[in-house]
């Protein structure tokens, strides 16, 4: 990263003096801040159009021919198929009041990432040749041209939004702009314009069923090698259950929880608290991924990497679905999945072996968040805690933001981050919650190249995290996303380095006191625990 | 695509300088590749994390999880870093001709 921090807290909200329709993009002078084209044979994997080489620097983008036939064909489509959009396109009074809550907008300065404006460059070739005003009015109706610029443009900004709907929470008229990215992404994919890292975890799922392209015999290979680590931490021996038919749950996780510091951690939480409950659970190497990238690039695909999920739950037997700390997920299942491939009604309704509880609220999808089944049983009273062996750790809690705008997770994990820890602390109410800030590295944007967007639309999460930690000494963010695990940890090595960052169940499993263990002298990570350091080999 | 080339060596390689066909792979191209990473001389150390991680990739068709190069090759990770300033995935992984991993990581 070239940039200080003091130079990119220089942000300039004094709009440029040309007007907001000139849709010119300097990729050249802007990298940094856009992320690399989706790979031909990624595309070909997928048979996703337009598979060739070309880079958002090259003059020629490689379009086909017809590539604005292509594209209006496409949004006659989407208008016709989603009313939702339609109602979207021509509902905005650009009021403006979600002018200022997009982390990309407050990091950045750039207008363009108002939401309202980044739905503008759509909405204005929508009016053009879709309105009878904007076809006889043109620019007067705030019409505009679909030019290869706008083409440009809109991968740009469209790639520049990580469908976190805060801006939505805003919306006097609950307009969903990430529905609006999504629709988006959807046209620039029909010419072949998109970006690799969302393709490429799209192809991987497709041919192993994760985003890494983790195969069978890796997928049990890692799991073991995790297994040996924490049995080295608590001396007991957990045997995980992996592809069982006839078990009673299926469990799904975001498959960096198996490969990528720190979502390890979370991962050996799960396992070791079905362990101790023995709860008849098995993994899966082919529904061996929670997260969902089509939601980054077209329903249809959405709808496939769902699909295979619930085949996979049809295959092997189970009663129901219990999902892991992923993000994306959970907006799939909870606002998409009954229209696409649901109700699953081939299971039953969720209902916890060891408290009673129905889950009603998964009585449709049949998956229940981790969550609320860990929350649901220390209520009941049902495991034995000691936090003081999160001791070492001074936590607050970052709201990932399909689990709490998508799903409305907000209680669970805090009353279980309460529970297993003593020194939870709240970051500022309008940056939690429903108004949580965005990790800024969803939704495809997680990459390296992307890192100058990443780092200054972090910012405003960062700095409420500065906040907790100069006040309340806090040392640890914990989330329920594996693309915070990933994205947060790159974001406050740069802001606020003292931070580290955490799944809700390595918390869990720290403190979860299990029959036969040894005496624990460090946390999953290897860490002394509070009062043990002389104890600790570490 | 571009194309690295280093003395007789030509390769296509992805936006990142990783090579695109594994299979093209020899003691050769990494010590071309180490000197992309800014690694101007492979000592021992370096063969030994780019041998066990060209090894685990044949078995297991990706790179393996930090902690367990970690473990593997008794390396820390700060040990892997001053080995390879941009470190195991970016560094090591590139050396050793795997191809950069995508998704939540």
């Amino acid at each position: 990263m070239e940039k200080t921090r003091e130079e990119l807290l220089q942000i300039d909200f004094k709009p440029p003096a040309k007007s907001w329709m000139d849709p010119h993009i300097d990729f050249e002078a802007r990298r940094g801040s856009w992320s690399y084209p989706g790979a031909p044979k990624n595309l070909r994997y997928m048979g996703y159009p337009n598979p060739r080489e070309w880079s958002p620097t090259d003059a020629d983008w490689k379009l086909p021919a017809n590539w604005k036939q292509i594209i209006f064909e496409g949004m006659r489509e989407l208008l016709s198929k989603y009313r939702s959009f339609k109602v979207f396109m021509d509902i905005c009074v650009r009021c403006g009041a979600c002018a200022d809550k997009c982390h990309f907008y407050l990091g950045s300065g750039d207008p363009k990432n108002m939401p309202v404006l980044r739905a503008e460059l759509l909405r204005s070739v929508y009016r053009k040749d879709f309105t009878t005003a904007g076809k006889i009015l043109g620019s007067l109706a705030g019409g505009r041209e679909l030019t290869l610029e706008v083409v440009k443009e809109w991968f740009y900004y469209f790639y520049q939004c990580t469908e976190c709907r805060r801006c939505s929470v805003f919306c006097p008229y609950g307009i969903d702009t990430a529905e609006i990215t999504m629709m988006a992404r959807e046209l620039l994919n029909l010419v072949g314009v998109n970006i690799n890292w969302a393709v490429e975890p799209i192809a991987n799922c497709h041919r192993t069923g994760n985003h890494l392209g983790i195969q069978p015999h890796t997928f049990k290979d890692n799991i073991e090698f995790l297994m040996d680590e924490l049995e080295e931490v608590t001396g007991v021996r957990v045997e995980p259950s992996i592809n069982r038919k006839g078990a009673e749950i299926l469990f799904v996780v975001p498959s960096a929880d198996y490969f990528a510091d720190p979502g390890i951690y979370t991962f050996m939480g799960y396992l070791l608290l079905f362990h101790q409950l023995g709860l008849d659970y098995t993994l899966s190497a082919y529904a061996s991924e929670g997260g969902n990238f089509g939601l980054f690039t077209s329903a249809d695909t959405i709808k496939k990497l769902n699909y295979k999920i619930y085949h996979e739950a049809k295959r092997l037997g189970v009663k129901w679905i219990i999902g892991g700390e992923c993000g994306h997920m959970w907006r799939v299942l909870h606002q998409y999945m009954d229209t696409m491939n649901g109700p699953a009604d081939f299971l039953e309704v969720p209902k916890s072996p060891f408290t009673g509880t129905v889950f009603a609220n998964a009585a449709s999808t049949k998956t229940v968040h981790i969550c609320e089944f860990t929350a649901d049983l220390i209520r009941h009273g049902k495991l034995k805690l000691d936090p003081s062996r999160n001791d070492h750790w001074r936590v607050t809690f970052h709201d990932s933001c399909n689990p709490a705008r998508a799903l409305g997770l907000f209680e669970e994990p805090r009353y279980i981050i309460k529970n297993v820890c003593n020194a939870f602390f709240e970051m500022p109410e309008n940056t939690i919650r429903e108004q949580t800030f965005c990790c800024a590295g969803g939704a495809g944007l997680g990459n390296d190249e992307n890192m100058e967007a990443r780092l200054r639309g972090g910012y405003p999460r960062a700095n409420a995290v500065q906040y907790v930690r100069d006040r309340f000494g806090v040392n640890l963010m914990s989330c329920i996303c594996a693309i915070d695990r990933a994205t947060l940890t790159t974001m406050v090595e740069y802001w606020a380095p003292e931070v580290k960052i955490s799944g809700v169940h390595e918390l869990v499993a720290n403190a979860l006191v299990v029959d036969g263990e040894k005496e624990r002298t460090t946390d999953l990570r290897g860490q002394p625990l509070a009062g043990k350091e002389d104890k600790a080999h570490v | 695509m571009a194309i690295f080339t280093h003395g007789n060596i030509s390769l296509e390689v992805d936006e990142d300088g990783f090579i695109q066909d594994p299979e093209q792979w020899n003691e050769e191209v990494a010590k071309a590749l180490a000197t992309t990473e800014g690694v101007s001389e492979l000592t021992e150390s370096h063969w030994k994390v780019v041998h066990y991680l060209r090894k685990y990739f044949l078995e297991f068709g990706v790179a393996p999880m930090i902690r367990k190069l970690c473990k593997e090759t008794g390396f820390t990770l700060k040990e892997i870093y001053e080995l390879f300033p941009s470190g195991p995935a970016k560094g090591a992984c590139k050396v050793a001709g795997l191809p950069k991993p995508t998704g939540c990581v």
